[in-house]
């Protein structure tokens, strides 16, 4: 009676989909090439990375250029945090890196969520860059070099994941199924966030703030709410992405990151939450397929996007979750699909 | 009798934009149990009026005042926590949501959440039973289930007006709650808003003058922003100024 929020599977198939599409890449290590277990995992990373930003554009209707900068912090926050030698284990590592970026956009969104529309997006691209220079300019990281984590091995409950350990053909393992993991746990944290009364809440300003306030909503909280889980959750995606690569610079914290992340929602599609892993899957493999197949990549990438953008106003999910016609709680109000 | 404290009025209250005085000098008394029509032609500064009062916008000069206490400048999102609540000219739904969550959104609004806001919006039991009694107030309890973009026209009016009831307040404002209707329809939302006035004080701005003469209880005639006439509905229809500024047409 309360209804579904409109970013999730409206009912048990599209739960169904999901699960299958995760069950799906646990089985599917042993039968890669090494090449392939990492690149899915870089595809996993960025699908993380998708998820937190998709929180706020899907969710709150908040677009961002600084989320980049969020997810490039936490890295930086696991090279930091290494002692030379060893390896941190992740329950001490991901909190940091958590706490870091959620704080940094706490304070971001505090003064970024003064203004709207595209001075938002000015403002958030300025905060990130910011962020960027003090990692680029300083030695604080390795300047524009970036750095290496003297030992990027996964600890986890007291379980040391360590690549070298396992024979040549599995050493992707460790960061593949710790990033398949923190996928789903993330994908349903999210969930849980958005069906919840707090979701609702910024579904309503997504659709009309005005109303919100007129009502009695404190709008500014709930965003500067959003903004910060966002940016937490973008850090655990960044912290993920120093383990798997094992190396950080300052191109993390790039305003890039952000519109690369904006490009993957826009792939998969912005209605869905499930569209921002989609999308980044498919922007890694177009990117790949870009960089294999021609010498000129981004103008690859930049024509395929832009055709996928024109042709599929929905982007991937909208074909995956075609549905008959009829009444449908996706159904913008008056403006139709969009 | 003395009069007794106004539960909403407004002391010279005035708004400029720039050069241009939308709303001059206006000094208005809102009692319980009163339905206030404020009427006047189009950039009147009638709307203006009410997003003063609403705190959408800021007056630039003079005093809102809440059962005698100075509320001026309090922001939009605090009024209904007052009792201050309102509809919009425009029908202002939540299209893709439920006829019950619109409502169940705006009782919600009201109420200290804390932790219960990580629950789902189906298990907020409290809230759906506040709401469905604002649903069944206004005659829509059938309906709670209906996507609310799918209502007919009339019925969106409604819900809005169940919406600004979910924390039960002392005043409602209801900018243009006819705009749209049909016949059948405004008589319906007449005898509703006349049953609302009668346990509370509701201040609306109306175009219909059949509709305005016919459920006002006091109404106050807007031009170019400054109060031209108050009064009773009769009292203001024998009113030179008002015959000839603004009726001249109607009478």
């Amino acid at each position: 009676m309360t209804g579904q929020s409109r970013m999730l599977p409206q009912a048990w198939p599209g739960w169904a989909m999901l699960a299958t599409a995760a069950v799906v890449l646990a089985l599917l290590p042993p039968y890669l090439p090494v090449y392939y277990v990492g690149l899915i995992t870089t595809a996993m990373i960025a699908a993380l990375l998708a998820l937190s930003l998709h929180l706020l554009v899907g969710g709150v209707g908040l677009v961002s250029l600084g989320h980049g900068a969020f997810y490039g912090l936490a890295a930086y926050v696991v090279y930091l945090l290494s002692p030379e030698n060893a390896a941190r284990p992740i329950w001490q590592t991901l909190p940091c890196a958590m706490l870091a970026a959620g704080l940094a956009a706490y304070l971001v969104g505090a003064l970024a969520l003064r203004t709207r529309g595209f001075f938002f997006l000015m403002v958030t691209l300025a905060f990130g860059q910011m962020i960027f220079f003090v990692f680029h300019d300083t030695k604080l990281g390795g300047g524009t070099d970036g750095a290496y984590l003297a030992k990027p091995i996964i600890t986890l409950f007291g379980f040391t994941l360590d690549p070298r350990s396992y024979p040549r053909s599995q050493r992707g393992f460790p960061a593949y199924y710790v990033a398949l993991g923190q996928l789903v746990a993330t994908y349903l944290v999210l969930a849980f966030v958005l069906r919840s009364m707090f979701g609702r809440v910024l579904e309503g300003i997504r659709v009309n703030e005005h109303r919100m306030e007129a009502l009695g909503f404190n709008t500014a909280r709930y965003k500067l709410a959003a903004f910060t889980l966002a940016g937490a959750f973008a850090g655990a995606a960044g912290h993920m992405w120093a383990l798997h690569s094992g190396f950080v610079n300052p191109e993390l914290v790039s305003w890039h990151k952000s519109a690369e992340a904006l490009l993957m929602i826009l792939l998969g599609g912005i209605g869905s939450l499930a569209g921002a892993i989609a999308g980044a899957f498919a922007f890694t493999a177009l990117g790949e397929a870009a960089q294999q197949f021609t010498e000129r990549k981004l103008l690859a990438e930049g024509l395929v996007i832009l055709a996928a953008v024109i042709l599929l106003r929905q982007g991937l999910m909208g074909i995956a979750l075609r549905r008959p016609t009829g009444r449908s709680a996706k159904t913008e109000g008056g403006g139709g699909h969009g | 009798m003395a009069d007794p404290v106004p539960i909403l009025a407004t002391e010279g209250l005035s708004k400029a934009f720039g050069g241009l005085k939308a709303v001059r000098d206006v000094t208005l008394r809102l009692h319980r149990g009163e339905l206030h029509a404020v009427i006047g032609p189009n950039g009147a500064g009638k709307s203006t009026f009410v997003n003063l009062l609403t705190g959408q916008l800021r007056p630039t000069r003079g005093q809102i005042l809440l059962e005698g206490r100075d509320i001026t400048g309090t922001p939009a999102s605090r009024m209904p926590h007052l009792g201050v609540a309102r509809s919009f000219q425009r029908t202002n739904i939540f299209k893709t949501l439920s006829v019950l969550e619109n409502v169940r959104l705006a009782v919600q609004a009201l109420k200290p959440m804390g932790r219960a806001l990580l629950r789902a919006p189906g298990r907020a039991t409290d809230l759906i039973d506040t709401a469905r009694g604002a649903l069944a107030r206004v005659g829509l309890a059938g309906q709670e289930g209906a996507v609310s973009g799918t209502l007919s026209h009339g019925a969106q009016r409604q819900l809005e007006i169940a919406m600004t009831l979910a924390g039960d307040p002392k005043v409602i404002l209801l900018d243009e709650p006819l705009a749209g209707m049909g016949q059948e329809e405004g008589e319906r939302m007449a005898a509703l808003l006349k049953s609302l006035a009668a346990e509370r004080a509701l201040l609306l701005i109306e175009h219909d003058m059949d509709f305005v003469f016919a459920v006002a209880d006091r109404m106050t005639v807007l031009v170019d922003g400054a109060v031209l006439a108050s009064g009773r509905p009769a009292e203001v229809r024998a009113d030179k100024a008002v015959q000839t500024a603004y009726l001249g047409e109607h009478a």
